[in-house]
């Protein structure tokens, strides 16, 4: 059990079943009055948000949640299919669930399932990704014209800026928690 | 934590606070922060420290210096609450307390207002002050020149919440409507004293003689933080006995065993009429050093120790 004192940003706990994280925190007590904690907090299922202050008194369950190390297998329709690399249980997730993972995400990536009791609920994909490029206008070398950057498409379909000097055909590595290129790598 | 800048700064104001007092003929007192008994508030959790406690606030002891012939008196101290944490709270925190015997809470409002005013126009080269006249923190820009606004707890209810003080009182969100709905709006364009609290939320306030529902209690609001509280204090022993017992009550509901703070109310009687005001330290630093949180005005906060 959690009580009031011990919420902050970062927290996960369970109200009515389900699992909430605290993303904004505040505490206040007016001079002599009674203690208050304002929250923000969005459902890890739903990812509604919702604001709540609560008392010095009010008291919280632990949710049930794990990590586990699944590796992606295949998608159909809109359902993904992943593999627990140790147990070799299956488990999907819907496109909705996964959201704007899907944009780094190729078959065969190993990842890490956010499961509430038996429920996956999320995915954590690994910082970097290396993906090839199946979209790019051609380097002229020689060009002046100042640009830095110019626009490709990898193989999921995601468009992110790169150095002119990256090719069709390329791999490069990115950084999943901006969509940001990192650097061109050799295989 | 405050840079070798800050902390000469803190240092100036605590300083300018000390000048300002001692010209007024006031006496600086310290007072013991270990004491076997406190005084019984419902809503503060206090620190044991073996068979005592660490005080929450200085104001049993300075006021049994007013019953030993005392009648100006101020004190800089440290104060102890647990389980407080936050932008605007630490566990440990400075406070100025400050008595004047004759007066009641209107003149102590007047003089609290000459106090902040003369240390912002002191300190306008401070990040937070701006040419003395006005106090900028966050988005807020406040003037700063007296007199600064009176408003009454009930009135602020019916302006910022459209609500009814008595009715919100009723149902126990009293403190949920002030810290959402109306402490925002506090303090904003220039301070603000809130005043005449209901008389359940004084217990060492006196009761007002215009009103009985209201206890002659502010507390000053500047830029929607709570700076300091003050109140005409209660000094009769049988009323703040009566008082006292209703605080026990809830403490005892809450599983605590409180115990009365026996010689306090023994001496009660020979304070007289007296006014009384603590004010915080570290906020008011926080205000005018432009910081963003207490622990940015503060030497050292617990996480760094």
């Amino acid at each position: 059990m959690f009580t009031a004192s011990d919420l902050r940003k970062g927290l996960k706990i369970q109200i009515d079943g389900e699992p909430y994280i605290v993303t904004e925190f505040d505490f206040s007590k007016p001079g002599k009055g009674q203690a208050l904690y304002r929250t923000k907090m969005r459902n890890m299922i739903t990812g509604i948000q919702f604001t709540q202050t609560y008392r010095s008194n009010d008291k919280f369950d632990r949710p049930n949640l794990e990590e586990r190390n699944m590796q992606f297998l295949y998608a159909q329709d809109d359902e993904y299919h992943f593999m627990d690399t140790v147990s070799f249980e299956q488990i999907f997730l819907t496109k909705e669930q996964l959201g704007d993972n899907l944009s780094f995400l190729v078959d065969n990536m190993e990842v890490q399932v956010l499961f509430f009791g038996d429920r996956p609920i999320d995915v954590t994909l690994p910082t970097f990704v290396n993906l090839e490029v199946t979209v790019a206008d051609p380097w002229a070398k020689g060009d002046t014209s100042g640009s830095d950057t110019k626009p490709v498409t990898v193989q999921t379909g995601f468009q992110l800026q790169v150095p002119p000097f990256v090719e069709k055909g390329d791999k490069i590595q990115i950084d999943t928690r901006t969509g940001s290129y990192i650097t061109r790598v050799k295989e | 934590m405050l840079t070798l800048q800050g902390l000469r700064q803190r240092s100036n104001l605590l300083q300018a606070i000390r000048s300002f007092f001692l010209e007024r003929d006031y006496i600086e007192v310290d007072t013991p922060l270990r004491l076997p008994v406190l005084i019984p508030e419902s809503n503060l959790v206090p620190f044991a420290s073996e068979d005592c406690f660490l005080h929450t606030s200085p104001e049993l002891c300075m006021k049994r210096l007013l019953a030993r012939g005392c009648s100006r008196i101020f004190q800089i101290c440290h104060c102890f609450r647990k389980e407080e944490h936050g932008r605007l709270h630490q566990s440990e925190f400075t406070l100025l307390e400050w008595y004047h015997q004759g007066w009641d809470y209107c003149a102590l409002m007047q003089q609290c207002e000459e106090l902040i005013y003369r240390l912002v126009r002191n300190f306008s080269d401070l990040p937070g002050g701006s040419k003395g006249e006005h106090l900028c923190w966050r988005e807020s820009r406040v003037a700063m020149e007296p007199p600064w606004e009176r408003l009454t707890v009930a009135e602020a209810f019916r302006r910022y919440a459209d609500r009814d003080v008595d009715k919100v009182l009723s149902t126990g969100d009293f403190d949920a409507v002030l810290v959402t709905e109306i402490e925002p709006h506090l303090g904003q364009d220039r301070p603000v004293f809130l005043y005449d609290y209901p008389i359940e939320l004084g217990s060492l306030a006196r009761r007002s003689q215009k009103d009985p529902t209201v206890a002659e209690r502010f507390e000053l609001y500047i830029a929607g933080v709570e700076i300091a509280n003050g109140f005409s204090e209660l000094v009769d022993p049988q009323e703040q006995q009566h008082r006292f017992l209703m605080e026990l009550e809830k403490l005892r509901l809450a599983g605590k065993e409180p115990a009365l703070p026996e010689k306090f109310l023994a001496e009660l009687n020979l304070v007289g009429e007296t006014a009384g005001i603590a004010l915080g330290v570290d906020r008011l630093c926080m205000l005018l050093f432009g910081s963003p949180d207490i622990a940015a005005a503060t030497a050292f906060i617990f996480e760094e120790l």
